[in-house]
């Protein structure tokens, strides 16, 4: 009678496991498919134009479609804490707010000086050049994980939006990163985040060029790294830093990245190491803007540069 | 019959990659979220022969690496779930496990699962960060992973004793 319940259960288990049940993993396979993995990873990491590339397309362009249903799916959900709010927290979260935006108005005000002399600067060095472009909105349909330990995105905007690879991809505070691969309607932006991305920065008051480093590390505290190229040059804190790129490279130029919040010097390096707190509030990602040249087609409405819908 | 299995463990772990990509990261924890395919993979090779789970976890972590938006190098969540399917071929006991048993098997395997992409990472030489910061990362998704445990396992688990139920059904009509 005690020995009744154990045979009963491994008869369940041997119904349920069918024919396979419990067998030992094969040496061979093991090891194929370790093989197949490492040379992929070979394949895909040493090789500049990766053969690999097609295949993410491809795949791209079934799961994009599913990514934008859910998350499309998820964004009612997302507001449900909205709805218990008591009127007290509302009214210190409009006082919050009020201060911001005084801060954020007087922020407009020394950057738009700040943009006025890149611009003249620009001018100066590259000749009479079209600043304006136009840009493709989108949203954040799926998110990296963190584990995976890279920053990146996809949005809802693909080649038929008239998005494409190098494109700079801003938010309404500033820079968010960079198009590296795109669908026929989604693409997959590299954050500045992550640890492999690189910016040309310039200091807005001082005119100085370094790069920006994505550190890797989420959250705004200590994401990016500014390396300035002048190595004697101290940045001052709370100096803003906007892109310096070029009109063919990935970066638009004057486009706002982050402020400086702490300066280290090491003797090592031999040069300046600033600590940037972007614009951007990345744990929170969602409308986004793709700069496209202006005039280009596109499947939705494009914000032209001076303001206008087309 | 167990290729049925197969078929519907491949829609689940599709469906758990959408699931973690685009309605996860509302819930992350300092970015991390559960990685609901490693789950899968490990609920696979709960009901599936040893050779077939090899190849799921293969399949799941290549359908990982090429999934947007990933940009690291292809192949390396396919070796480190291919791991974690060995992981649970050899583990897998010979009477059906309790609740208590696969979690500690979840948790084993999502700490493997993550060693492994991070290793892969650090030879091919992509930026990882700090070996602090790495294994703060890890055991965060150790975390989550167990969080979502209870959420995937029991449902999965569910489907398939019905699929095997109704087989067995038309199997003694016949």
């Amino acid at each position: 009678m005690a020995l009744g319940p154990v045979t009963s259960r491994e008869r369940r288990w041997r119904n349920e496991g069918g024919p396979g049940a419990p067998s030992r993993p094969s040496r061979s396979l093991v090891i194929a498919l370790a093989l197949a993995a490492v040379t992929l990873i070979t394949l895909d990491s040493a090789t500049q134009e990766s053969p690999i590339d097609p295949v993410r397309r491809a795949v791209g362009e079934v799961l994009a479609p599913a990514q934008d249903v859910a998350a499309t799916l998820a964004r009612p959900v997302e507001a449900v804490p909205e709805w218990f709010r008591t009127r007290d927290e509302l009214s210190e979260r409009v006082t919050e707010l009020e201060a911001d935006n005084a801060a954020l108005r007087e922020l407009a005000v020394t950057m738009d000086a700040d943009r006025a002399r890149l611009e003249t600067f620009d001018a100066l060095t590259s000749g009479a050049q079209e600043l304006g472009s136009a840009l493709v909105p989108a949203r954040v349909i799926g998110v990296g994980p963190g584990q995976g330990f890279d920053h990146t995105v996809t949005i809802d905007a693909g080649s038929a939006a008239g998005v494409g690879p190098d494109m700079t991809v801003v938010a309404n505070d500033g820079l968010v990163g960079r198009v590296v691969r795109v669908t026929t309607n989604s693409a997959t932006v590299l954050l500045i985040t992550d640890p492999a991305s690189v910016v040309g920065g310039r200091l807005g008051t001082s005119m100085e060029l370094g790069f920006v480093h994505g550190s890797g590390a989420i959250g705004s505290e200590g994401a990016l790294d500014l390396r300035l190229v002048d190595t004697r040059h101290v940045p001052a804190r709370d100096e803003v830093v906007v892109t310096w790129g070029s009109q063919s490279g990935p970066y638009e130029p004057g486009v706002p990245v982050g402020r400086v919040s702490e300066v280290y010097s090491s003797l090592r390096d031999t040069s300046q190491r600033a600590v940037v707190v972007p614009f951007v509030d990345f744990t929170s990602l969602d409308v986004v803007g793709v700069m496209v040249p202006s005039g280009t087609r596109s499947d939705r409405a494009v914000v032209e540069a001076d303001g206008s819908l087309r | 019959m167990n290729r049925a299995k197969v078929v519907v463990l491949a829609l689940v772990a599709l469906l758990a990659l959408v699931l973690q990509v685009s309605i996860l990261p509302h819930v992350a924890v300092a970015g991390v979220v559960a990685n609901l395919v490693l789950v899968v993979v490990v609920v696979a090779g709960l009901n599936l022969s040893a050779s077939q789970t090899l190849v799921f976890g293969f399949a799941a972590g290549l359908l990982l690496d090429l999934a947007p938006p990933a940009d690291h190098a292809a192949g390396r969540w396919a070796l480190a779930l291919t791991v974690v399917a060995w992981v649970v071929a050899r583990a897998r006991p010979e009477v059906r496990p309790s609740a208590g048993w696969v979690v500690a098997l979840v948790a084993a395997c999502s700490f493997v699962g993550c060693s492994v992409y991070a290793l892969s990472g650090l030879l091919i030489g992509d930026p990882v960060g700090s070996v602090g910061d790495v294994l703060g990362v890890i055991a965060l998704a150790v975390l989550l992973d167990l969080v979502a445990t209870p959420f995937v396992v029991p449902g999965v688990q569910w489907l398939l004793r019905r699929m095997d139920r109704r087989a067995g059904r038309e199997a003694a009509r016949a």
